[in-house]
């Protein structure tokens, strides 16, 4: 990843020493929503394209870009998330997003 | 003390408790986009009612804590479907256009990028480009972000009569804020408490990009949102180790840079207490009371 035009006025150890306590509840919430849902219906992740993104997510959170790759873990997420189609849609046919595209076809639960 | 002016709320939809804890923050000016109810309006009438609640209260109710109120017109992209509707709507906004706080037309955009937004997006594009107006657009969310802004970015770049630097495109996130500013715009980052950008990744973005022509703003309306938003980001911004005079540049001076295009535009001196009603009237009172119907009593 390149580094920034605006400098960090933090060093990594300062980052760590004041955001570590917050992004370790964070990941605590996600683990335990994942616990919540396998508690519940462990399918989901075949079956519900919603699940289905945020399982890949995960992957993408854990991959170190590699050395060359320009996109961060950040804009990884966001474009598995993201429609990548180009075509307009002849009609509306829903008001609101659901916040990821149902690559897989898998439609909701 | 800290200074801002909020280039993104809703503040139909909010307090006067909203208003007093903006202040109180140093909310010095507000730009109000039009937008959706959160219901679909029944009729062209009652645009026009919002457009009068736009340019005639909601300036008295801001000037009342000492800030100065603007705002944007238009049918917004979550209407834009009903194209019959938008033409209705889309003949009335000139008249509104000469009120003496309407900076541009706004926020409009698409939603789930249908064929009928697209053609109410254009209509209201070139709406703008008549009569030489600042544009403020609203992107998609969620999964229809990245399609929308590249969708709105070429259909935007198909005008040779349009400056980019007199369009703000808003609601940008990590993947679609490059395509935005390489191609000239204005961009900015909405601080929503749960489906939009948190302070931290907006801070993320300026440290990676820098901070031009990027503003950050609340967006806060009906829905989960907080009003003070902005002064969040700047005591985050102090969090992360940034400079005062840095944070003043991101969230005051960038905003009065594009919103400071328009003649209109002005921070002014705050009036003093007592006074605030009277003097939310702008430099030309008679041209406000003129055509638009935006005379105050
Ligand atoms: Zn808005």
């Amino acid at each position: 990843m390149q580094p920034g035009v605006i400098p960090s006025p933090k060093t990594g150890r300062e980052l760590v020493d004041e955001y570590f306590i917050e992004n370790r509840t964070r990941l605590l919430e996600i683990a335990a929503f994942l616990d919540r849902l396998d508690r519940t219906d462990a399918s989901l992740v075949d079956r519900d394209f919603r699940v289905r993104a945020f399982r890949d997510a995960l992957r993408l959170l854990d991959a170190r870009p590699a050395a060359g790759e320009a996109q961060t873990r950040v804009e990884r997420i966001q474009h598995l998330l993201s429609d990548p189609t180009t075509e307009p849609l002849e009609k509306l046919d829903t008001k609101s997003a659901r916040g990821a595209y149902d690559r897989w076809q898998l439609g909701v639960a | 003390m800290m200074r801002y002016v909020d280039l993104h709320a809703h503040m139909v939809s909010r307090t006067t408790d909203d208003y007093l804890q903006m202040a109180l923050t140093g909310c010095v000016a507000v730009t109000e986009p039009a937008f959706w109810a959160g219901w679909d309006r029944s009729s062209a009438d009652g645009f026009e009612d919002y457009f009068r609640h736009l340019t005639d209260f909601e300036p008295k109710r801001a000037a009342q804590y000492g800030i100065r109120h603007f705002a944007w017109l238009c049918l917004n992209p979550k209407e834009g479907e009903d194209r019959q509707l938008a033409r209705e709507v889309l003949s009335r906004i000139p008249r509104y256009l000469q009120s003496p706080t309407v900076l541009g037309i706004g926020e409009i955009g698409l939603n789930r990028v249908t064929r009928n937004e697209i053609a109410t997006f254009r209509d209201h594009v070139e709406l703008a480009l008549e009569h030489d107006q600042l544009i403020h657009i609203h992107t998609p969310h969620l999964e229809d972000k990245y399609k929308g802004t590249r969708t709105i970015v070429d259909i935007l770049t198909e005008y040779d009569r349009i400056e980019p630097s007199r369009v703000m495109i808003d609601h940008a996130e990590e993947h679609t804020l490059p395509i935005i500013l390489e191609n000239g715009f204005w961009t900015g980052l909405t601080l929503y408490p749960q489906t939009k950008v948190s302070p931290e990744r907006a801070i993320d973005m300026f440290e990676r990009y820098g901070t031009d022509r990027i503003c950050v703003a609340s967006a806060c309306d009906w829905g989960p949102s907080l009003p003070d938003a902005v002064p969040h980001f700047a005591l985050a911004m102090r969090r992360r180790g940034h400079a005062a005079a840095l944070i003043d540049s991101i969230i005051y001076g960038n905003p009065i840079a594009f919103l400071g295009q328009s003649p209109k535009f002005d921070v002014g001196a705050e009036p003093r207490s007592g006074e605030a009603a009277t003097t939310v009237s702008p430099r030309d009172h008679t041209a406000a009371t003129s055509s638009a119907g935006v005379a105050a009593a």
